[in-house]
């Protein structure tokens, strides 16, 4: 029973199980997606270019909210309330641990895909995936480097009452100008550059040859690089800072 | 992987500890070991290296320099093997709060390779009633012996407490002693930290009195007292009602005296008592800054600063 593995598992099914049991986790996680899918849908109803770019760019907000922006929260919090410093000093190691919440994070992101896909292709007339080998790629390096960014982020937030404001500072700004509700070619032109810095851009420019218009994939290793690129950055940022407890006062 | 262990070897040695966060040294050369099987108290102020003490014995901090032993292992390297055999209650740490307590128990369990029946730990907590109860609807008390039932369902044999009654109403801090004697009776090694002088004298077999990062004092509860101060003081009422107080290293013949004196004159002796140091008494005197009251000493929450349930 204390095989890594197992131990892995036993997290993972409690991670999934506490998620449920909190409304506001809930919420934030998988309500909002769809209900800004649902939303902006109804708005384009009738014109299939502007769902066109909102069903790939909600898919992409969805890694987002159920990585980045999840895992912010919980590591500020868990790290605040001592849950890892309890955990750190019990036999459980660490990448147990770490494991099963990342494979939660995970999960979230796959139903919430799974739910946008489909509502995409039954309401929204987008049809299904053009190129799944792509939309794994995508969703697997999304997954990483806004997973990766989001634990970077926790160790700059001082104090879990403050996390919605560093986290939703960084992320509505983000979804906006990365072109989640529009297509980033019609903002104006300092949004345009800045967009192209931003990971979020790129990825949903993959999810939407991915999932709309079937672009070779060939076409878009520029923007699956600079997906890497942030991950590789995220993933030292997230590491090197790594602390158990909180700092303190 | 671990040879038969030595049964005298000391479950916990600590030679010359240091520890410094930057400039600051929290802890300045600390010696001390806990038998197998003993109850061990770190008892002082606020500020005088308790936490950061046990806190380099859990693994949770780097030693500056010293030695370290903890059931024969260095904790900084924090093996798993030792982790083991541990139980660690923090000063405050926080769990799943959308679990129930039988929730996080049974899944605490699972963390280690023997651990105690489920049930039966969460009776030893004193939760039986709150087993379905959300951690986050616990109070401070149910929310304690949860961190206990947590740290113990592992069935550990060295268990820390980090002061475990610190903001108990009296009746919790009785069931927490109890909880803790239970321990005790086991044959369990209990390594705690408290600034309550009634819990050290109520729990402990030793007690180290620690301020400003070192070791003053330690010995048992009732040892330290006589160690100060070998001298018995009699304090009685005169004929005049005047109180009066002598020191001796013999109450014998004193006594004899006065009792003889009272006989004689047909009257009693009124209010005469016989007293040693107590730990109060000692920890009061070794703590005190110069030219200051007492103050840091801090009261058991029933009020009372004398030892009670002394066993």
């Amino acid at each position: 029973m204390s095989g890594a593995l197992a131990l892995t598992w036993r997290q993972y099914r409690l991670e999934r199980r506490m998620f449920w049991r909190n409304p506001s986790a809930a919420f934030f996680n998988f309500v909002l997606p769809l209900l800004f899918l649902g939303l902006f849908g109804a708005i384009f109803a009738g014109s299939q270019t502007d769902l066109d770019v909102i069903v790939p760019g909600i898919a992409g907000m969805s890694v987002m909210t159920t990585t980045f922006v999840a895992l912010a929260m919980n590591m500020v919090y868990l790290r605040e309330q001592g849950v890892l410093k309890r955990l750190r000093g019990t036999p459980l190691p660490s990448g147990a641990y770490l494991g099963g919440l990342a494979a939660h994070a995970i999960t979230n992101t796959a139903i919430q895909l799974s739910i946008v896909i489909a509502a995409g292709a039954l309401l929204f007339g987008v049809g299904l995936p053009e190129n799944w080998l792509m939309l794994g790629v995508f969703v697997a390096a999304g997954v990483v480097c806004l997973g990766s960014l989001g634990v970077a982020l926790s160790h700059a937030i001082p104090n879990f009452d403050s996390a919605p404001a560093y986290v939703n500072a960084i992320f509505l700004p983000v979804i906006v100008i990365s072109g989640v509700f529009y297509d980033a070619e019609n903002a104006p032109a300092f949004m345009r550059d800045l967009a192209q810095v931003l990971p979020l851009t790129h990825l949903i420019d993959g999810l939407s040859a991915a999932l709309v218009t079937g672009a070779p994939f060939a076409d878009h290793l520029s923007d699956l690089a600079v997906v890497l690129a942030w991950a590789a950055l995220g993933a030292v940022l997230a590491v090197r800072g790594f602390s158990w407890e909180a700092r303190r006062g | 992987m671990i040879a038969a262990v030595d049964s005298s070897a000391p479950a916990i040695l600590v030679r010359d500890l240091h520890k410094s966060y930057g400039a600051v040294e929290a802890v300045r050369g600390i010696d001390f070991e806990v038998a197998t099987g003993e109850v061990f108290g770190l008892l002082g102020p606020n500020g005088a290296g308790k936490t950061t003490t046990v806190e380099v014995l859990e693994g949770y901090r780097e030693r500056t320099s010293g030695i370290v032993s903890v059931l024969g292992h260095d904790p900084s390297t924090r093996p798993r093997a030792l982790r083991e055999r541990v139980g660690i209650v923090l000063q405050s740490s926080g769990v799943y709060r959308h679990a129930t307590v039988g929730e996080l128990v049974a899944h605490w369990a699972g963390f280690y390779p023997r651990p105690r029946d489920v049930g039966e730990v969460i009776d030893l907590a004193g939760l039986r009633e709150s087993e379905n109860v959300r951690a986050r609807r616990l109070s401070g008390g149910q929310a304690r012996r949860l961190d206990f039932a947590l740290a113990l369902v592992g069935d550990p044999e060295l268990i820390f407490l980090d002061e475990p009654t610190t903001g108990f109403d009296p009746a919790a801090r009785r069931a927490a002693w109890e909880t803790i004697r239970a321990l005790a009776d086991l044959g369990k090694t209990v390594l705690l930290t408290t600034h309550y002088l009634d819990e050290a004298q109520a729990l402990c077999d030793r007690v180290a009195i620690v301020k400003d990062g070192r070791i003053l004092a330690v010995g048992a509860p009732a040892e330290l007292g006589v160690g100060a101060s070998s001298r018995y003081r009699v304090s009685w009422c005169d004929e005049g009602g005047e109180p009066q107080t002598r020191e001796t290293d013999d109450p014998t013949a004193l006594l004899h005296q006065l009792t003889s004196a009272a006989l004689a004159r047909g009257t009693g002796l009124a209010e005469l008592s016989v007293t040693r140091p107590s730990l109060e008494d000692v920890y009061l005197e070794l703590t005190a800054e110069p030219g200051d009251e007492p103050a840091a000493v801090t009261a058991g929450a029933g009020g009372s600063r004398r030892g009670r349930g002394r066993r």
